[in-house]
């Protein structure tokens, strides 16, 4: 790391906090410009106390409204608040997601815990270790300037005997001192920042005390199991509950549209459950995963702009050779090891709910709403939750355990089982990205026109130097989508958008870098002009051993890159395809990060590696097959996810970049995996796959 | 059928009157409030569930409680000895195997069963064991990693 950069501390948090306010499914707020200036903590309290309480045991407790996934946001932010508040990060417990204790927090989604809290929070820590600098001065009768913190201690550096901790400060209650325009530390002081920290929920994990949604064993609990349809817009025609209500115990609650049989043990739930004979009107299937793309090329929304700059007439005059290509995507399920799980407890008009999400501040607003109470009657506590990758943003199954609760008075716990799991996901959306672009004599991109469709439209704009270019973009995840464009729900899936705008651009460059029997590496270098995307794709070539040579070359080695909300991937992949039998094997994916400051290097590699291996499924297996409304899909025995057997020789690069704030990690290093897949079974077989999955059958057809 | 059922759980003597078809998740979940095993799949198709009966790793969510009379069952619970850590755990905690954690205790049994069996598997045998143990967030390397130096700290495996 080097000493401090052009930015004044001030700026660094200034110009990284805010996008706090959006309305998530109307808009994607994080491709909205970000004014250089946002007054800090937009959207979340301003009393630092929020954030932080100073124990008298001299234990600090961090309160978070975010959620901790997995991804280790209970690890780095307790970092960061170790870092500026002085404190040994041992001496920290953190509370995430609990409407109630933690403040208020949009959701965990869009890699923007420690893009955009993270500023808030180290803020809050920086102005908390002032005010208790200045009360300590006035305490010990110092000169502030003489004082010095450390590890909650506060000393007079010409007078050590003068010295009070922060426990003894503070005495258990808020800290009444406020500080305008406190600097964090710059990147030369950091002693914890930048480094490995164990992680917090490590033991709490490995020896299975951890408490996940479903673990919460509140007494008298009864489980839930719901009448579900077969279908999508199957309409409920005649039910008979006689059997199910013959067992011992077991009772059935009906309120509306939701149908529940409720049993003390949750397996007589079940056995009851499929004695309930319920008859449905299934709608005509109007569409399943063949037809899909021509469905949603006709039925999108209008396309908006989103990016143009010179004349796509001009850049067609200047090219030597054109190409027009279309890209397809499959639905893809998010398929969490946790199904969504609830469990709501309420008492004196007031319902606490134990949710397995990504949002407890919007499951709190759905759940009042649900049951008629003021939000103030609601709490929502997050325990762990086992996996999210956006698929647990809404919580459906905290509204039933919620409803349920209320009628039946007792609590109420809804586990969905993986049918239910894979029945109502929020898929990634089929979509399809349609390219034209032109190549001049010289190998320079000079056209570019680009149409993507309802994948969305984040980071579709090109990053390649491209003089004529325009990008287009119909529906997304995010909703505003006409009815009856997807025949289930779809929303957010890591990296949204992301995953299908980088299949489409960078198996598109590398068409254009074959035709020009241009290495890949070397063509896509000579088309950028970002010096951060360059540096990325040579760090990772370096470890690579990339030695160029134009495609194919029967090797099996790709590449690929992207941006992702500020971070830059590069990835190189080498494969072994079996030509008689389509099956590929992934042996070595190397992939280098730059997301400007790294607060925790290995909670960073991995997220790395767990992007590349989770994106091995979307690349080669994982679609969602449905007739209609009804998903085929219902369990991993059909809907293959990556597994040991899979795995390559993964090697992660973490590009050093402190002086830049940081942008997010979770979501980037899965962005690349379908491109630099395909390119890499081109570079094996000349053969170019244009659909996701690249399943054996359609490599077997590719081939051909 | 309601029948009264013994089996040693984590090395305690367990008897319990109990529907004896019921599968062992839902008794040790619900009925004995080891929460640590968890339910993913209900079909033997991910490993969530796993757990030790007579020293091999068997899938919870498929296993009758009348299956495991008079056997040794042993859960994530009762993996550590007397406060300290398995090798595993340890393992698995310093190399930070785990992301979200649920398929975790999974994990560790599967791998703890293998152990007992190999105890000084290859990477290939590793793999090959685990393969039916599901991990969403792609902790696989760190897993393989975590089960090798484990290998290596035992002496006779994983006892």
């Amino acid at each position: 790391m080097t000493g401090e950069g052009n930015l004044s501390r001030r700026d660094f948090l200034v110009s990284i906090a805010g996008s706090g306010l959006f309305v998530l499914f109307r808009l994607d707020p994080l491709l909205a410009q970000e004014p250089a200036h946002l007054p800090t903590r937009q959207g979340y309290p301003t009393d630092f106390n929020a954030y932080l309480r100073i124990g008298q045991d001299g234990r600090t407790t961090s309160l978070v409204g975010k959620v901790e996934l997995g991804q280790g946001a209970m690890t780095s932010l307790a970092q960061l608040v170790a870092e500026e508040l002085d404190v040994p990060f041992d001496s920290i417990d953190m509370v995430l997601g609990d409407t109630e204790l933690c403040p208020w927090d949009m959701g965990t989604f869009g890699s923007l815990t420690i893009r955009q809290l993270g500023p808030v929070l180290r803020g809050a820590a920086a102005e908390a270790r002032a005010a208790l600098l200045q009360l300590a001065a006035e305490r010990l009768q110092s000169p502030v300037e003489q004082l010095a913190a450390k590890a909650g201690v506060i000393s007079d550096a010409r007078d050590p005997g003068k010295r009070v901790t922060y426990a003894q400060l503070v005495q258990g209650k808020r800290i009444q001192r406020h500080l305008e325009k406190v600097p964090v530390k710059p990147v030369s002081a950091f002693t914890v920042l930048g480094k490995p920290a164990a992680r917090k929920d490590g033991l709490a994990k490995v020896t299975g005390k951890a408490k996940y949604a479903g673990d919460m064993g509140l007494p008298g609990t009864l489980h839930a199991r719901i009448v579900r349809p077969p279908a999508h817009g199957a309409r409920l025609k005649g039910i008979d509950t006689s059997a199910a209500e013959k067992i011992a115990g077991v009772s059935v609650l009906r309120d509306g549209d939701l149908i529940a049989v409720l049993h003390k043990r949750s397996d007589a739930a079940e056995q009851a459950l499929a004695l309930v004979k319920a008859e449905f009107d299934l709608p005509a299937p109007a569409v399943d995963e063949k037809t899909i793309f021509d469905h949603l090329l006709k039925a999108a929304p209008q396309a908006q702009v989103v990016g143009e700059s010179g004349s796509l007439e001009e850049g067609e005059k200047l090219a030597a050779t054109l190409f027009d290509l279309m890209y397809l995507n499959s639905y893809v399920s998010h398929a969490t090891m946790e199904t969504h799980s609830a469990v709501a407890k309420i008492e004196n008009g007031k319902a606490t709910v134990w949710v397995s999400t990504q949002a407890p501040f919007m499951v709190k607003t759905q759940v009042s709403q649900a049951l008629g109470f003021t939000p103030e009657n609601v709490r929502i506590i997050t325990p762990y939750v086992g996996g999210g990758f956006g698929g647990k943003t809404l919580a459906r199954q905290a509204v039933e355990a919620a409803r349920l609760a209320k009628i039946v008075g007792k609590p109420v716990q809804v586990v969905w089982d993986r049918a239910e799991e894979f029945f109502y996901d929020t898929f990634r959306p089929a979509a399809v990205v349609k390219i034209r672009s032109g190549l001049t004599s010289a190998g320079k991109i000079c056209l570019w026109d680009y149409k993507v469709y309802c994948a969305g439209d984040r980071e579709a704009k090109q990053f390649y130097h491209v003089p004529h270019q325009r990008t287009v973009s119909a529906g997304g995840w995010y909703g505003g989508n006409p009815p009856g464009l997807h025949p289930f729900a779809i929303g957010p899936w890591r990296a949204p958008s992301v995953n299908t705008n980088t299949f489409a651009r960078e198996s598109h460059i590398d068409v254009m870098a074959a035709k020009a029997s241009v290495d890949p590496l070397e063509f896509r270098l000579n088309n950028l002009t970002d010096q951060r995307m360059v540096r990325a794709l040579k760090a990772a070539a370096d470890k690579f051993g990339w030695t160029p040579r134009r495609t194919p070359s029967g090797r099996g080695v790709g590449v690929a890159c992207a941006t992702y909300l500020g971070t830059y991937v590069a990835t190189l992949a080498e494969v072994e395809v079996d030509k008689a039998t389509g099956r590929v094997r992934v042996t070595r994916v190397v992939c280098a990060q730059d997301m400007g400051l790294v607060v925790n290097p290995d909670g960073s590699r991995q997220q790395m590696e767990g992007g590349i291996t989770m994106g091995l499924g979307y690349a080669l297996t994982e679609e969602v097959r449905f007739k209609g409304g009804q998903v085929l899909d219902r369990n991993f025995d059909t809907y293959e996810i990556p597994r040991f057997s899979w795995l390559p020789t993964i090697e992660t690069i973490l590009i050093e970049n402190a002086e830049v704030p940081a942008a997010g990690c979770g979501e980037p290093p899965i962005v690349c995996m379908g491109a630099v897949i395909a390119n890499a079974i081109y570079d094996a077989t000349g053969a170019r796959l244009v659909q996701l999955p690249m399943t054996p059958a359609r490599i077997k057809d590719a081939l051909k | 059928m309601m029948r009264a059922v013994s089996f040693r759980l984590n090395g305690k003597p367990v008897r319990m009157t109990v529907d004896d078809e019921r599968m062992l998740l839902w008794v040790l979940r619900y009925d004995l409030g080891l929460t640590g095993t968890k339910y993913g799949c209900g079909a033997s198709l991910c490993g969530a569930c796993t757990v030790i009966v007579n020293n091999e790793a068997v899938r919870s969510c498929s296993t009758r409680i009348k299956d495991v009379a008079r056997k040794q069952v042993i859960t994530i619970e009762g993996l550590g000895r007397a406060g300290q850590l398995h090798a595993l755990q340890q393992t698995f905690l310093k190399l930070h195997a785990f992301q979200c954690g649920y398929c975790t205790p999974g994990m560790i049994m599967s791998a703890y069963a293998l152990l007992l069996r190999r105890p000084r598997p290859t990477r290939a045998e590793i793999i090959q064991h685990m393969d039916d143990n599901l991990c969403r967030c792609g902790s696989h390397k760190r897993i393989i990693e975590a089960i090798q130096a484990a290998a290596q700290t035992t002496k006779r495996g994983a006892r």
